[in-house]
């Protein structure tokens, strides 16, 4: 299909192979009154690609809340535009490139940090950060994997973790978090989520609607070749099976030095106030951006195919309309101000061609050397594809007993054993070898980079006088393996904790983006954890007040017929007022006092309220889908930890008052691993960064008596709480903005110079070791994994 | 005193350098595009990080050839302040205003983290304001920071003193604190007449506590204090 001559005769069989259901077709036909060419078959089998046209989705995405008091821009422009004050605006968004990231690792991610950097271009925004949500199938062999896969695995995460870090470290903008997570079923697909943010004046957002007839079309950029055909519709929108190698001449190749070159050039440009509309050419190329600047802007685009910088001879205005070559803009100038935008590009020394006009027809027509090769009426080829309301069917309820679930020691067994082998863990253990081979602080704005706090936080500086005002936080999350359990609860936890992250930097949690993993669409069972995620993401974000403003959709996670875990990824973006007020998670004086803050707890009793009424047989349930289990018992299984959204918004409302009245030394939010976790690495992040190395700080931690078992203690991941150090003059202040907000706040030890974690459960220590050894097997095992040959 | 910053195509670290010096350290900045030849009569001039012309050959090796780079080197000759940092370091090299080359860092990955270097030589504009012996934590974010060149350059190098700054750790353990391999724990150098300098860690992003350092502000501080020596002495 690479080279298709016009003259080919289109006939259903090739529409088929085009992806077009006979349903399509028919529509298609009837849209055009006749039959389509090849080329506008092809044009019409891209932007009614799964990919392009979120057929599948549409009817779900309507439910999830996308409007909110500081949403300037919501879905359906290149990426969500927020207000952040001070005459400011937020540019961001989260997309996928998994498919190409597995069939080709470092060029797949490198285009998908591309791709999502230029849709915040485009906006007029200058990207300013990086975050990367990445998911791999397990690294080190044991169960479900043998030595060859996590071989293989650990190649694929190579090529991965050296393309987002390739793009990003060239491009100039700093990768600041993101999160990694394993689990086999993403050997042979894994997920590449990546988001981007960029600040941009309020008046000088750009938006994607061809305006004017008569209006110059000018394409910029690199020159197209044959890279890509069909990235969007074969790549994106299939299942993979045993040929998915060979389409690797289907994923592109990233050059973050034109992209650069692109950025310079288009916010310079937009400068001149010459330009109309400019929207990037991604997905689909030359075909999606066209259609939907036209489209959007009610208006119809000419252009002729001559005139567009071609990489390659003979190219066929199939190919040339297919194309997924990087590094692309087209955009609409002011008639009569050509000039100064094609001035400003040869500055940058890029190409830059009038390749038609706006229209006022309506009709995509695209020309080649003066003859009419497609014409489409624009509107219904963006707009009037298929929209599938696809079958949902819920799966058996899955038949669990006692014995497929968690056994918990007996009371009394020393844990630090467990405790040494669960910080080890590919999920657990610091991500540092991977985060150092990204440029994180790039553009002198990162206040906390990959681990210093819960979420990444960057300061703004104003574009014009460079004058800081506020400071901008960013988590992304996501647990496919709860989502897997239970898609409601699991899109909601996920939801809760980036918000929850970015609270516990000191940021007050704004809005959200949305990045949804999930396998074949035309499998009931899956859209029924599409529709499932979708509805506990909106309840979700309702409930935390982080409407959606953007996101993409990535169907066919599939290979050989297996899916992965459905795996929504949520970014969530938040406002520091104060860049002076950054919580990060480390401990820092000798004598604080660790206070366990419970948003599920307003009585301040954490022993004593909803968790006494569980029976033990919950408890277990909940507890196999921890990563404890996973790692120490090889079991998943049961149902993720309960959620309560209120207790949540408690929690987060609390942790920012926290921040702002400045009175805790350091807050860390409990998640993956639970209280243990989070304590262990509030003691290694103390000494990180300390000019003379202090004796590390370590803490002593108290539980009180409590009728569930101490692995529960140490280890539940039940949501809504979060460890704070105050200093002792300050503590009173804290547990009174506790109450104040409904929140529990429990004081379960001191922060000490003696170089121990240790961890008592009635009064006998289950964990006790040396901060030193517990910080080596958390900081040196993704390295000593990853370097296995 | 005013500082010029040169923006090649693909450099990234310029407005952070043209925010060291204009925003905090509050001197005059401009940037200067690589197509001119025209240094805007700047007193110092800086090459900024980034990866010039993309870097997919050598570092540097295309960046040389533009055309503000011949300004530069006459600039240089005429004894004006040079500062290459990272990249501006490796154009520096490649445009032989500083001896010695970059090979890929001994680990084979691009590295960023803040690592800690010594700062060797006090009787350079660029360390004036320091203290011989002081240790500076800054950034350092490169593929290419492995400096090397043959054994009698090494040896003139030391013997000049023109090794400014080492590679350390904060209880000087020089090799433990040594990055990417660099020949002698080099981290920056200057040249013989002590007017040219370049460094792979990242001063300009050390300039604020909130950066997690402010040491990198003291090379910035040195230039400026320079300039006002000489200019006195010429008064």
């Amino acid at each position: 299909m690479a080279t298709a001559p016009t003259e080919i005769k289109v006939t259903s069989e090739i529409a088929a192979e085009h992806g077009l259901t006979a349903g399509e077709y028919a529509r298609v036909k009837e849209i055009l009154g006749r039959e389509p060419n090849i080329t506008e078959l092809g044009i019409f089998s891209v932007m009614w690609s799964e990919h392009c046209s979120y057929k599948s989705s549409k009817v779900h995405l309507k439910r999830l809340p996308t409007r909110g008091k500081l949403v300037v821009q919501g879905p359906g422009e290149n990426a969500g535009v927020v207000d952040i004050g001070d005459g400011l605006v937020a540019a961001f968004k989260i997309e996928s490139h998994n498919h190409p990231s597995y069939v080709e690792p470092f060029q797949g991610a490198t285009t998908g940090v591309g791709g999502i950097l230029r849709d915040i271009f485009t906006m007029g925004a200058r990207p300013i950060a990086i975050l990367d949500s990445l998911r791999f199938g397990e690294i080190a062999p044991g169960k479900g994997t043998s030595p060859e896969e996590a071989h293989e695995n650990r190649r694929i995460l190579d090529g991965v973790v050296r393309g987002v870090g390739h793009y990003g470290n060239c491009f100039g903008v700093p990768t600041v978090g993101g999160e990694v997570g394993f689990e086999p079923c993403y050997a042979q697909n894994p997920l590449v989520n990546a988001l981007a943010l960029g600040i941009a004046r309020r008046e000088d957002i750009f938006l994607a609607q061809a305006k004017g007839a008569g209006n110059p079309v000018i394409y910029v950029g690199a020159k197209t070749g044959r890279d890509g055909i069909h990235g969007a519709s074969l790549l994106a929108s299939a299942e993979f099976t045993e040929e998915s190698k060979q389409k690797r001449p289907n994923v592109q190749v990233g050059d973050p030095f034109l992209e650069k070159l692109l950025l310079e050039a288009c916010l310079e440009a937009m400068q001149t106030g010459a330009i109309v509309a400019i929207q990037d050419m991604g997905a689909a190329g030359l075909t999606c951006s066209t259609t939907e600047m036209a489209s959007r802007g009610g208006t119809g685009i000419e252009i002729d195919l001559a005139k567009v910088p071609q990489r390659e001879t003979g190219m066929s205005p199939y190919e040339i309309m297919l194309s997924e070559s990087q590094e692309r803009m087209l955009l609409v100038a002011e008639k009569g101000r050509e000039s100064e935008v094609l001035d400003v590009f040869a500055k940058w020394g890029l190409d830059a061609m009038v390749v038609g006009e706006v229209t006022g027809g309506g009709l995509l027509r695209v020309k080649d050397h003066g003859k009419i090769v497609a014409e489409i009426p624009a509107h219904p080829l963006a707009e009037e594809g298929p929209v599938y309301k696809r079958p949902i069917a819920a799966p058996a309820p899955r038949v669990e007993a006692e014995k497929d679930w968690f056994p918990f020691a007996v009371d009394g067994t020393n844990l630090t054993q467990n405790f040494v082998k669960l910080l080890a863990s590919p999920a657990i253990a610091s991500k540092r070898w991977i985060t150092e081979q990204y440029d994180t602080s790039v553009r002198t704005n990162t206040l906390a980079g990959p681990g210093a706090s819960d979420a990444a936080v960057v300061r703004i500086k104003d574009p014009q006088t460079n004058i800081v005002k506020r400071a901008l936080a960013l988590s992304t999350d996501g647990n496919g393996r709860w989502c897997q359990l239970n898609p409601r609860v699991g899109a909601m936890h996920a939801v809760s904790e980036a918000a929850r992250n970015v609270a516990a930097s000191g940021a007050r949690p704004i809005a959200a983006t949305n990045c949804l993993n999930f396998g074949s669409p035309e499998k009931a069972e899956v859209m029924w954890q599409f529709s499932e995620a979708i509805d506990g993401l909106s309840e979700a974000c309702v409930a935390l007040g982080t409407p959606i403003t953007g996101g993409n959709v990535s169907f066919y996670n599939e290979t050989l017929g297996k899916s992965i875990y459905p795996t929504p990824t949520i970014g969530v973006l938040g406002i520091l007022d104060d860049p002076g007020k950054v919580l990060k998670i480390g401990f820092r004086n000798e004598g604080d006092v660790i206070v366990l803050l419970d948003g599920a707890n307003s009585l301040g009793l954490a022993q004593h309220a909803a968790p006494l009424q569980r029976t033990g047989q919950e408890t277990r349930r909940e507890f196999s889908s921890s990563e404890y289990s996973k790692t120490l018992a090889g079991i998943v299984a049961g149902e993720p930890p309960a959620i309560d959204l209120a207790a949540e918004k408690r929690l987060i409302d609390c942790l920012v008052a926290l921040a702002a009245e400045g009175s805790v030394q350091s807050a860390h939010d409990i998640s993956d691993g639970g209280l243990a976790v989070t304590l262990a690495e509030c003691c290694f992040a103390a000494p990180v960064g300390a000019r003379l190395a202090l004796p590390p700080l370590s803490s002593t931690v108290n539980l009180t008596v409590s009728s569930l078992p101490p692995e529960f203690e140490l280890f539940s991941e039940s949501g809504a709480r979060a460890i704070v150090s105050v200093s002792p003059a300050k503590l009173a202040a804290v547990l009174a903005t506790a109450r104040q907000y409904g929140v529990g706040a429990q004081e379960i030890g001191k922060v000490i110079r003696d170089n121990t974690l240790r961890i008592q459960y009635k009064g006998s220590a289950v964990i006790d070791s040396p901060v030193d050894s517990l910080r080596d097997a958390w900081a040196h095992s993704l390295e000593r994994t990853l370097q296995t040959r | 005193m005013k500082f010029g910053v040169v923006v090649f195509p693909g450099s990234n670290c310029d407005h952070d350098a043209f925010y060291a010096i204009g925003n905090v350290l509050k001197q005059p900045v401009e940037f200067i595009w690589h197509q001119s030849q025209d240094l805007g009569n700047c007193d110092a001039v800086i090459l900024p990080g980034g990866f010039a012309h993309g870097d997919y050959l050598r570092t540097g090796a295309i960046a040389r050839f533009s055309p503000v780079m011949k300004s530069v080197e006459k600039f240089a000759k005429g004894g004006g302040m040079v500062l290459g940092i990272c990249n501006g370091f490796q154009i520096l090299l490649e445009a032989g205003l500083l001896p010695g080359a970059m090979m890929r860092n001994s680990g084979l990955r691009y590295i960023c983290r803040h690592v800690y270097i010594r700062v060797e030589q006090t009787d350079t504009p660029f360390t004036d304001a320091a203290a011989r012996g002081q240790v500076l934590k800054v950034p350092i974010a490169h593929n290419d920071g492995n400096y090397t060149c043959d054994e009698s350059t090494l040896a003139e190098l030391e013997k000049n003193h023109q090794v400014v700054f080492r590679y350390t750790t904060p209880d000087g353990n020089d090799a433990a604190g040594n990055p990417n391999g660099s020949a002698h724990n080099i981290a920056g150098i200057c040249n013989r007449e002590r007017n040219v300098a370049g460094l792979m860690p990242h001063p300009e992003r050390a300039v604020e506590s909130a950066l997690d350092s402010a040491d990198g502000l003291v090379i910035f501080k040195s230039m400026v204090e320079a300039f006002v020596g000489t200019a006195k002495a010429t008064d």
